[in-house]
């Protein structure tokens, strides 16, 4: 175990939806390396609480990467320089003395910030209740095994399913664009058997809620980039085949020809 | 009928309160009737069904007359108020966090148990149920966890139902695996994801309905007080963690479906949030604590590392499908792992328990660990941990089986420790992980206040004194999916048409003039000590005297600290900014008050529980070689608490366990 010394952050404090907001700059004089990103925040916090200062407002969890919690642009970039990782799993280690961090919220229309570091990811929701469900009421469930579904269909679905509904993507995309969290969780339900009742209809009603909110794709890529579970971007190319297909398939636009 | 009414705005600072914190609530009603667990009559395989033909029903047309708070969004949370709203009910969801699908079960790792005999190994119904009690050692009541063994055949078919991406096998059928304390491969999964993709999965059916607008879901906002009146739940008090705003909610029943209190050992393998805040305002409310003291220390947690760690990170059991847990067999001895030969090793789990080896169940892997860590024989830098090596299963599978069954495991904990575990073994070392102990509910899964209901980790009723791998997602969802929608009809039906008191009825009134009192009363202390300051010595106090092994000087020990830590709680508390807008810090300090009277409760409770049994060790009641002694002829009973006003001093009763079906055993994975 080693440690970090004199390190600089430079945090965003805004004080409310209203405030305008500013970095203010702290010093972290020691640090071990082992330590995580988040820990180094609480240490702060409590030498601030110390100072009888408030304490720096950020949203964190599990800490084990999986709730989705955490957030923060690291100097620029959506939960730091770590590929792969989400800040709660970043450590102190990929830094280094003498480090200058900016340590910012997510920055998009669709998330106002609340304080701080804190930002209004509800949006995310509104999504899923658009469609993001089978339709599948408690008890009329038939046995589990009736329906196989092959090994690489289950991979595939599963692939999609591991988004943890950060926000990153949404963050790190020039347009605040949503649809790398949009395409996981259509492609989770429409490639399965269980999601094909609902497939066209899901997809449609998924996608004109998050045009609601947020912005418009244009295969920046940067999404797949920072998403900390390394979602892949064919996911959204398979969003608009489905939602392609659903149109041409939708039969109230058709009569309307 | 109004059902929810913002009462006010928390003030920022104003004229400093002598100390507001934490008064004790008056001490509720004398109860003179004795526990009634309400256990339907009838053989065991028929008690449910029999419950289910007696039960009262609601026309679906009525259902919508009634409000259900259910407070929580795991699975319990999410599934109860899914499967609730799809009944008919008006449903209202409270969360703190800022969406349902943060709930921590999402973060279980290894999987959900279930008696599907899918692999033909001889499973079935009476064998889960046989399991989970023996798990548990002896000290569940038989007819719920058999009711959990039933049910746990419909979750994995609804679960399916829903889209959940369980691992499939080439031919498209369910995949399983093992889990610790069975000898069957009952446990189905998703990756090493199992609770993100099952909580999704009731999430999804949650959101379903706040879109369709049968449940009105309250995000970030927390719990403060239960309130009762006329002996009955009639509702709960809010804290919006934005505005700081406290309101009351008026229901006609509500269910707490709010975790576990693991956290009260600060440093646990919980979220950072999880707290007892709900279940203890309900206790103070009049709802008994059943067994504090069962708490579980799970096995295999990445050790501690340095002193500004906030929380252990879990290791899912399932790795000891093929990790071989092992410490060398010198004392002292530093080398690589590599370096030493196999002759000197000491692969203990398999010495001292040959017949379950590696899988050995959670609470006994524990305590080998302990042995192994207290004998010098510990691994790692501060030598704080055994191995758990798959040099022996990347040999025989190959490193591409290895990485498809953990691959996800093995990257997190490379990305904690900096090692990579391909190549040198995991350093593992037990951590807080779980709690046993909860609210006392009947069958029905009723608190001892009427129309108040606890479901998942926050009640006790399935897992007696140890809980097995994988069956707390089972509980979860067992309890929120299947029976609570069943019971709470039960209750309700007599009340249709009757008028339940809303929030301008004076109980509420008083219930928000307490709890907005008390957040205020943090603020103004104005100490010097930090809330994470005294949750960090909280836990180390429970930690050292009240975790894996316990004895009676330790517990009077922690008896006579704790009282007194608390009393510096009060008056030397320090939390910076105000109660008008989001305050961490003062969140923080309503939970870590909660946990401190909670701490209380359980080293009193582990003291007077004067036998081992699971996850409670107490040194004085060991045999020979060393595994917990218990003591049924005094024992075999639950410790329901009830509160008096001080947690030092709260009444214990008891519910004796009754076994009809499963004859009382020593407890042997030898």
């Amino acid at each position: 175990m080693s440690h970090l010394e004199n390190l600089v952050l430079k945090i965003w404090r805004q004080n409310g939806p209203g405030d305008a907001g500013r970095f203010q700059s702290y010093r972290i004089d020691r640090i071990s390396d082992e330590a995580s990103f988040l820990e180094m925040l609480d240490v702060l916090n409590e030498k601030l609480i110390g100072e009888g200062l408030e304490a720096i407002t950020f949203d964190h969890d599990c800490r084990e990467g999986i709730c989705g919690t955490c957030s923060l642009m690291i100097d620029g970039r959506a939960h730091g320089p770590q590929k792969g990782t989400a800040t709660c799993q970043l450590h102190m280690r990929m830094f280094k003395s003498g480090d200058t961090i900016v340590v910012e919220p997510w920055r998009a229309t669709a998330f106002p910030i609340i304080k701080d570091l804190m930002v209004d990811r509800s949006a995310f929701d509104r999504i899923i209740e658009s469609g993001g469900f089978i339709t599948a009421s408690t008890g009329g469930a038939p046995e589990a095994n009736l329906t196989p579904v092959p090994k690489p269909v289950a991979d595939a679905a599963m692939d999609a399913a591991e988004c943890i509904g950060c926000g990153a993507c949404v963050a790190a995309c020039p347009n605040g664009a949503a649809n790398l969290f949009a395409a996981a969780k259509v492609s989770h339900l429409n490639l399965l058997p269980q999601g094909q009742a609902e497939r066209w209809s899901r997809v449609q009603a998924m996608v004109e809620s998050m045009d609601d909110y947020f912005g418009s794709c244009t295969n920046h890529g940067e999404c797949e980039a920072a998403c900390p579970k390394e979602i892949s971007i064919d996911f959204i190319a398979l969003m608009h085949s489905d939602y392609l297909k659903a149109k041409i398939k939708d039969r109230k636009l058709i009569s309307q020809q | 009928m109004a059902t929810a009414r913002t009462v006010k705005k928390a003030p920022a600072k104003k004229a400093p309160a002598k100390k507001a914190v934490a008064r004790p609530a008056a001490p509720p009603r004398a109860r003179a009737k004795p526990l009634d667990a309400k256990i339907p009559k009838g053989p065991i395989t028929d008690k449910w069904d029999n419950y289910k033909a007696d039960m009262k029903l609601i026309n679906p047309n009525n259902k919508r007359k009634f409000k259900v708070i259910v407070v929580g969004s795991g699975l319990a949370g999410a599934s109860a108020a899914a499967s609730l709203a799809e009944l008919g009910y008006d449903v209202d969801v409270f969360t703190f966090h800022d969406s349902p699908r943060r709930a921590h079960s999402i973060a279980a790792q290894g999987g959900i148990n279930a008696a599907k005999n899918y692999r033909g190994d001889g499973d079935s119904v009476h064998r889960l149920f046989y399991d989970t009690i023996k798990g548990g050692d002896f000290r569940a009541r038989e007819a719920n966890v058999y009711r959990l063994a039933q049910t746990s055949v419909n979750i994995i078919d609804q679960m399916v139902a829903q889209g959940v991406p369980f691992a499939r096998e080439y031919g498209g059928l369910l995949d399983t695996r093992s889990f610790g304390g069975s000898q069957l491969q009952r446990t189905f999964y998703a990756r090493g994801q199992t609770g993100q993709q099952l909580l999704l999965g009731a999430y999804q059916q949650l959101a379903r309905q706040i879109g369709l607008g049968t449940v009105k879901l309250w995000n970030r906002s927390e719990l403060v007080d239960v309130v009762t009146i006329d002996g009955r739940c009639a509702g709960i008090v809010t804290r919006d963690l934005v505005t700081g705003a406290v309101q009351s909610h008026a229901a006609h029943a509500t269910v707490l479906a709010t975790g576990g209190y693991g956290n009260v050992f600060f440093l646990s393998t919980n979220a950072m949030q999880c707290n007892v805040t709900a279940g203890w305002r309900a206790h103070r409310k009049g709802a008994f604590f059943a067994n504090p003291c069962y708490t579980q220390i799970h096995p295999t947690c990445i050790p501690q590392s340095d002193d500004t760690q906030s929380k252990l990170t879990l290791m899912s059991e399932s790795l000891r499908n093929d990790g071989r847990v092992w410490v060398p067999l010198k004392a002292g001895d530093e080398r690589p792992a590599a370096q030493i030969p196999e002759a000197e090793r000491d692969y203990y789990l398999e010495r001292m328990y040959p017949s379950f080896g590696n899988l050995a169940p959670r609470d006994i892997a524990s305590r080998a660990a302990k042995r192994a860590v207290d004998s010098g024989r510990g691994v790692g830098p501060l030598k704080n941990g055994v191995n758990l090596d798959f040099a022996a299963a990347i040999a025989r599978l190959g490193k591409d089986v290895v990485k498809e069954r953990y691959g996800n495991l093995f990257d997190m904990y490379q990305r904690i420790t900096g090692e990579d575990p391909y190549a040198t073994p995991m350093r593992m070392y037990p951590a807080s992980h779980y709690t046993m102990g909860g609210l006392w509910v009947d069958y029905e899964l009723m608190t001892t206040i009427p129309g108040l209901y606890a479901a998942g980790e926050v009640n006790f009723s399935d897992h007696g004194a140890n809980r097995l791998g994988a069956s707390a997602l089972m509980q979860g969802l067992a309890d929120g999916y299947f029976v609570l929608p069943q019971t709470i009809g039960n209750y309700l039906a007599p009340m249709l048409n009757k008028p339940i008191p809303g929030v301008e009825h004076p109980e509420f009134r008083a219930a928000e003039e307490e709890a907005a009192q008390r957040f205020q009363g943090y603020l103004n202390i104005g100490g010097t000590r930090s809330p994470d300051w005294f949750h960090r010595e909280l836990g180390k106090i429970i930690w050292n005297d009240c975790g894996m092994a316990r004895d009676k000087a330790g517990l009077q020990r922690a008896l006579s600290e704790l009282p007194a830590l608390y009393d510096e709680f009060k008056t030397d508390l320090r939390v910076t900014g105000d109660g008008a807008s989001v305050n961490q810090t003062l969140e923080k300090a309503g939970r870590v008050d909660d946990f401190f009277q909670l701490g209380m409760l359980m080293c009193r409770d582990a003291l007077e529980r004067r036998e081992s049994c699971g996850g409670h060790f107490r040194t004085e009641y060991q045999d020979a070689e060393g595994e917990a002694q218990r003591d049924d002829a005094n024992f075999a009973h639950v410790a329901a608490w009830e509160f008096t006003g001080d947690p030092m001093k709260s009444t214990r009763h008891k519910e004796e366990l009754e076994f009809e079906t499963i004859h009382l055993a020593k407890r042997s994975y030898k």
